[in-house]
Formats: C-alpha cells, structure tokens, sequence
C-alpha cells in the first residue's frame, strides 16, 4: 500500500476498493514498528487520524471530496494544528498545545486528509541535520548512522521509510532539498509567498517558504496545489492567482534550455555527487533538453549574507518567546527580568542561541551598516545573478548539496562547517525563487539529490522536468531494503 | 570590521544581554570562538563593492497590502489563555515589577 503513487491511492479511494481508515491504519502501523529507531516524528496522532479517516471516507462515499481526500499526512512540527503539540523542536514549545490551526493545515484539513502527526526538525528550524531537534537527533532511513538533513529531516525521513504517503516541510536556506536529497525523496520549495505562512513558526520570515516532500514530482504538485494560493493572513502571500501546477507535467521537455552554473561544481563538491548530477544533466539532454552553460558568480556571497540576514530576522521573530503568554516558563523567577532571560536560556538549545546573538549584534548600534545592510545589498546581488542567468536558459541544474548525507555528530560541534554545506541552496532563498531536489542517483549506497532551480513563479515548468526525469529515470522510486 | 574580529568575553556579555540570555563564563568563553569564527565569514562581504545598490529586503519586492480599518478578529482569550503558564481574573501573570 506505502508504494502506490498520490494517484493511485486516489483512484482507489474514490473508486472505494480502498478504505481511508485502512490506509491510514497501514501507516500508523508502519509508524509504530519503525519510528522507534528512525524518530522522524516528534508526536504521532492516531485518534486525530482516525478520526479524520472516517470523515473521509463518509465524504467519499457521498460522492464528495477532492483529489487528496483521505490520503493521510506528516506534518513538519513548525505547522500549528489546533489541539495539537506543536514544539517546533524546541524545549521552549514543549508544553505548546496550538490554539489554531495553520493556514497550510487548514486547507489540508478541508481535503480531509488524515493527520498522522507532526515531524522532527532542527530547533526552531535552524539546522541541516535535524541533530539540533530537543527531542532527540531523526536518523536516514538509508543509513541510521547518517542524518537525514535539515531542518526538514523528520519530514523528508518518513517519506524514504515510507511511513505516510505525503508530508509538509518549510525551506529557509535548504530545510527541504537538502533533506530530500540526503533521503532520496521529492521535494518542492516554491516561490516565496506561494504558500501561506500563518501558523507557520517563524524563523527568518523574508525567507521562510512551506512546501510538499513527496516520492515523486507527480505527487508534489499534487500536495502543493492544495497547500498554495493567497492568504489574507499573511502580509506577503502572493496575490497572483495560483498556477495550475499540474497542467504542464506531461509536456515533453524537447528544446527546453537547461541551464548549468559551472560555479556550482567547482572546489567542495564530492566527486561521486558531481558524477551523478553530470549523469543526471546527460539524461535530460538525451530527453531533447538543449545544455547551455550559465554563471552565477557571486554565489559565495550568498551564505554569509544569510548568516546575516536570516539571525536579524529570527532574533527579531524569537523576542516573542517571553514566557508570558505560552511556553516555557522557568521555576521560581525572581523577578521580571530573571523570568525573561532565565526561561530564554534554559528554553533554547545552543544554535538558537548562537543564531539570536548572531542577529542581535548584526542589528545593533555601529554594526548595523556593516552588516545588516551590506548583507542586503548582497542579497540583490545573489538575485540579480540568478536574472542575468534566466535570460540564457529556462531551468537551472546542478547539486543541492556538496555531499552524500553526513555522519551524526560529524559537523554538530562546528556551525561554520555546517553552514557551508549550504552553499547551492541559500542563493535561491536569497532571491526568492522556486526549486527542487530530485533523487537523481547514489554515492556510497546513499542518495543524491540533482537541484532543478526556475525563476519567478515558474514551479509548472519545473515539476514538469522533474516528472519527465522521473519518466526515463527510477530513482524516486527505491526504498530503503529495511523498509520495503 | 576588520578581516580577523575577535569578539572579547565582555562583547559577549553584552550581546547575550541585548538578546534577554544569560550564559555563563564558561559558555561564555565557547561562544566569543563561535561568534568571532562566523564574524569571519562575514568578512568576505567587504570586499565587494556595493556602492549604488539598493538594499533588498524582500524578495517580491511587493508594497504593504493593507486592509479595511474594520475588526477582523474575534476574541479567543479564554483559549489563549488556557495555554498560558499562569493567569487570574483573565490576566496574564508575571513576577511582581512595581513594590
């Protein structure tokens, strides 16, 4: 059952040869047996899930619901759902019980899709590794000495071992390609402002981006079209109308120029990944996409800007975590000042902090300039770049991350090397535009992700070559032996 | 901002206070390596010649929407409330500020 495509489960459901309640029973069963030595989930929701099974299938033998009614979901435990523990990964939201729902699981909600529970993910999203989570590292499927990738590990984790069929991540330098490469899952961050960010925790809200991790493209577009479209809720929603991301995914890629930075496979990157990302570009040629080389120049100054920016942001965001009105409070506070300072330190773990110190200083009086806003200018630097490089090719291709996935607790002790690691994800961020992981190959029996990367608003088209790679291509489709 | 910043353990401190954190020497001490370690990545960032180049901030570089002055919002205090480490008489509760 955990093998069948978005599509088919949905043909079965609606034709009633399947139950929603036994689908949704399958995974939690799969949950049980394996996300004990995984731990992808921060808390599973059985009742809610079952619960919200026997509304689908009521709905579906009426006749009534949609294309994803019934299909069960993770959702990345950034997302609110009311009634639910929602921690962000933090000991700060330990006790946090959402007292609304998300927008993004709302519109899910809508759908009657069974929730299965909430993911883990690096605290406060603020990791590549998932190793930051209070709750304890999430460990690849592919490997359980290997980190899945963050922040998104919990997510991208449950999709490899395949305990639910679709889930939620959010990317604000990489937090879902880079784990889905490093699992060898699908995974989509659109547009900024494509997908609601209201009841979505945030980090560094010029930055923050919701969207699917998936087996396949297919499966994604699906997912994201019903978590986009515009919300009055949140301030920067798009208000462009909603792409019909499904439209172009059999369109034949022939004559579609693709186009390949030759600053993203220089010094750094793993000669086995460049190897399968060289195959991978190979394979699109073969399927009558036209190669053009592109540049990106200044794509090193895309990770300290967003060491810059992205800690401003999120020590501004993270003020609100004052142990007044929810979370964490300290025992016995002396006064108001021990309340504050004493629950944000024992609250927090140390990137958190790392990070919250990081963007104060950038702020601050006679550093502002300096950093804050050289780090600004670089962003439209980073962006203008990507404009120059849009005007030669319509996709560009190239690694989402310089390695396989790494060992737990190899890079836990030094940020630096931890951040670097982001290098051909952050640029995107920098400049807002949408792009992919797709499994393209393995290093090392662990897999590699090939980054497919489009301009403004343009995910249609990049599903479709996602989709037509995974047309000539079975990649997406390998599990791990010990999850089969 | 020179190329090699060396954040001291008294820079330290008062970040960590600008950031409502206490840590201790010992943190403190790990922390002025870590932070001077990312200053140094910063550093890269001022060779570049950025003169005439508008800051960007966000990346749609959309204009403010704003909304009817009318209530939206209806309220959820009770609910709110529920979660909140301590409450009376619908008020939030904090450690007494004026004697």
């Amino acid at each position: 059952m955990h093998t069948l495509s978005i599509g088919e489960m949905s043909a079965q459901l609606k034709s009633r040869s399947l139950k929603s309640v036994d689908l949704t029973q399958h995974y939690l069963n799969r949950i049980a047996k394996f996300d004990t030595e995984i731990n992808a989930f921060i808390t599973v929701t059985p009742e809610l899930a079952m619960e919200m099974a026997k509304k689908a299938d009521k709905m579906l033998d009426e006749g009534r619901g949609g294309l994803l009614t019934g299909i069960p979901i993770a959702h990345k435990d950034i997302f609110c759902v009311d009634g639910v523990k929602t921690t962000c990964g933090s000991k700060m939201l330990g006790n946090f019980i959402a007292p609304y729902d998300a927008t993004v699981v709302e519109k899910l909600k809508e759908s009657a899709m069974p929730i299965l529970g909430k993911t883990n993910m690096d605290e406060f999203a603020m990791g590549s590794s998932s190793e930051s989570s209070y709750y304890g590292a999430t460990k690849n499927p592919w490997d359980l000495n290997a980190v899945p990738g963050g922040s998104s590990g919990g997510a991208a984790a449950v999709i490899a071992a395949g305990l639910a069929p679709l889930a939620t991540g959010t990317d604000t330098g990489g937090s879902i390609r880079q784990p889905a490469s490093f699992c060898g899952v699908t995974g989509i961050k659109p547009t900024y402002g494509t997908v609601s960010r209201y009841g979505m925790i945030a980090y560094a809200s010029s930055f923050d981006q919701g969207g699917p991790i998936t087996r396949s493209a297919e499966d994604s577009a699906w997912l994201l079209d019903a978590m986009a479209g515009f919300d009055d809720r949140d301030s920067t929603s798009s208000e462009l109308d909603k792409q019909d991301f499904l439209a172009d995914l059999n369109k034949p890629i022939k004559g579609l120029k693709i186009g390949v930075p030759k600053e993203y496979f220089g010094e750094g990157l793993d000669t086995g990944v460049a190897e399968v990302i060289n195959k991978a570009i190979a394979q699109l040629g073969k399927q009558g996409a036209e190669i053009v080389e592109v540049s990106l120049p200044n794509k090193d100054l895309a990770v300290p800007a967003y060491y810059v920016l992205a800690p401003a942001e999120a020590s501004s965001n993270l003020s609100r975590f004052d142990a007044v009105r929810y979370g964490y409070r300290c025992d016995n506070p002396q006064d108001l000042e021990d309340l504050y300072t004493r629950s944000r330190s024992e609250g927090f773990g140390a990137e958190v902090k790392r990070r919250i110190m990081v963007g104060a200083y950038a702020l601050s009086a006679g550093y502002y300039d300096a950093y804050y806003l050289k780090a600004q200018k670089i962003r439209r630097i980073v962006r203008d770049d990507f404009t120059k490089a849009f005007a030669q090719c319509d996709v560009i291709v190239g690694p989402v991350a310089p390695t396989p996935a790494f060992n737990l607790g190899e890079k836990s002790s030094d940020p630096i090397s931890m951040y670097l690691a982001d290098l051909y994800t952050i640029p995107v961020n920098l400049a807002g535009i949408p792009a992919m992981s797709v499994p393209a190959g393995e290093v090392n029996n662990l897999p590699v992700g090939l980054h497919l990367i489009g301009n403004y608003h343009s995910e249609a088209k990049l599903l479709n070559v996602a989709h037509q790679y995974q047309q000539a291509t079975n990649w997406h489709k390998k599990m791990p032996e010990d999850y089969k | 901002m020179s190329s090699k910043m060396r954040l001291g353990k008294a820079e330290v401190k008062l970040i960590t206070n600008l950031s409502a954190l206490i840590i201790d020497d010992e943190e403190a001490e790990q922390m002025s390596v870590k932070l001077s370690n990312i200053l140094d990545l910063f550093a890269q960032m001022e060779e570049v010649n950025t003169d005439g180049i508008e800051p960007m901030s966000h990346p749609l570089e959309q204009v403010q929407r704003l909304r009817d002055d009318i209530v939206t919002e209806t309220s959820r205090r009770d609910k709110y409330q529920k979660i909140a480490p301590a409450t009376a008489e619908n008020l939030y509760l904090v450690p007494q500020v004026i004697d």
